[in-house]
């Protein structure tokens, strides 16, 4: 299994280094997003101000719209001349060709996050503070939003309405996982990280749940797809 | 030899909608089996069908000794399917993508620089996308995935459709060599003679079923599988 997840993983990473999709496309997307909200939430005028209160809500929301756009990009590629079939015949191991797609998609939007979070910290003059804390939680709601994101980007794969199907399902489903981002990394900012510990074992168990299930449902959902 | 496929009488379904109906058929090992039939006979079904994708609803399906009833998945990775699409990632190179064909079906990676020499996909071809490909080259490309796999079984769809001239002959060659290697081919083609001249029986399919069995020239009854219409 692991075997399989590093080679799918390697062949969609290297598919995004040649296509430059995520660089292109995912990343502006998601800074138009931090800027757009900052136009409309007004300029920032330190720590009290509306923008700078709603920084961590808005940072999560802008990953979460990136994570459906690298979703979705994942999985054009296997409709594409379908390879798709390719990889049913290709005898890879379902478990692997998940935790394949999770981690590479994962990658990509960990990095994301990095220079985004940069972004909301000038944007909305947030002083980013308490880091380790703030890594953890993106370690671990990106695993969250990822593992359902593939989920549902296999059932989604292929409908004929895979663009709108995608976020109508995967939404309501990561919601806890953006209330419980937010919340910690609220907390973070405000200097009190320690009140946010139950919070980030709230996406942890999330990360385990939503991984757990798609190692087991996404052989049988990929074989309807 | 045994047999590679034994189908009874089998059904299978899309939606609704009949794929094949009551379909039965034998072929033996490391025979050659040229599949006619109009459009919508039920051809690209049944190769998909031998190649675990499509599920059978009732009837018997056993290939490569795999019941498909049971286990659609085992058979796959003895399995080379050439279809309708060529199964390549756009943006990967002519060789990444052959490679990973290769590593995923746990294949020799040894097999990869020959299968690409012997489709003429070797020096500089080999490290273009197949997007900037033609038609034509990424079916060679396709067909370089099934030589550098070795299947024990060819499915070839409408394997001749978008070579030129040196294609088709290297095509037919890939055939003879893959019989005489002790696989089994089925290919669906419309290009019959070329078709009919490496294969040992000719098998006509109209409706999802079997109507016609024939022995190709030069070959002699019992040396070949049966079908039963």
């Amino acid at each position: 299994m692991l075997r399989d997840a590093w080679l799918v993983a390697g062949k969609d990473l290297r598919i995004e280094v040649r296509s430059k999709v995520a660089l292109g496309q995912v990343a502006p997307f998601a800074f138009v997003v931090v800027l757009l909200f900052g136009l409309a939430l007004g300029p920032a005028v330190g720590r009290g101000s509306v923008l700078s209160a709603a920084a961590p809500g808005l940072f999560w929301v802008a990953v979460l719209l990136a994570t459906v756009l690298a979703v979705q990009r994942s999985f054009a590629v296997e409709a594409a001349d379908g390879a798709a079939d390719g990889l049913r015949l290709s005898g890879l191991d379902p478990a692997g060709v998940f935790l394949g797609k999770a981690a590479a998609v994962a990658g990509q939007l960990l990095v994301l996050e990095l220079f985004l979070a940069a972004a909301v910290s000038l944007v909305y003059d947030r002083h980013l503070s308490a880091l380790v804390v703030l890594a953890a939680s993106c370690v671990t709601a990106t695993i969250g939003l990822v593992a359902a994101g593939v989920l549902y980007g296999v059932v989604s794969m292929g409908a004929r309405q895979r663009e709108t199907l995608l976020p109508l399902l995967f939404f309501p489903l990561v919601a806890p996982i953006l209330l419980g981002a937010t919340k910690l990394w609220g907390e973070a900012l405000a200097g009190a990280p320690g009140r946010g510990s139950g919070w980030l074992e709230l996406l942890g168990a999330f990360a385990v749940a939503y991984c757990a299930i798609g190692v087991v449902a996404f052989g049988p959902l990929l074989e309807e797809a | 030899m045994g047999a590679a496929i034994s189908l009874r009488e089998c059904v299978s379904l899309s939606g609704r909608f009949p794929l094949l109906a009551g379909l039965s058929l034998e072929v033996r090992e490391g025979e050659v089996v040229h599949l006619r039939g109009p459009n919508g006979a039920g051809k690209s079904s049944l190769l998909r069908l031998c190649a675990g994708l499509v599920p059978v609803v009732s009837g018997s399906a056993v290939v490569l000794g795999h019941d498909l009833r049971t286990d659609r998945h085992s058979v796959r990775r003895e399995v080379g399917l050439l279809g309708h699409s060529g199964f390549l990632y756009d943006d990967l190179s002519v060789e990444r993508n052959v490679r990973f064909a290769v590593r995923a079906a746990r294949a020799d990676p040894g097999q990869v620089e020959g299968a690409l020499r012997r489709l003429g996909l070797d020096g500089r071809l080999r490290h273009v996308p197949v997007a900037r490909l033609s038609a034509g080259q990424r079916r060679r490309v396709s067909l370089a995935v099934l030589v550098a796999r070795r299947p024990r079984l060819w499915l070839l769809d409408e394997p001749h459709a978008g070579l030129d001239q040196d294609g088709r002959a290297e095509l037919d060659q890939l055939v003879v060599e893959a019989r005489a290697a002790g696989s089994t081919v089925v290919l669906a083609s419309h290009e019959l003679e070329r078709a009919s001249a490496v294969s040992d029986r000719v098998v006509g399919l109209a409706g999802g079923r079997v109507v016609a069995a024939s022995l190709c020239e030069g070959r002699v009854a019992g040396e070949v599988g049966s079908d039963v219409a």
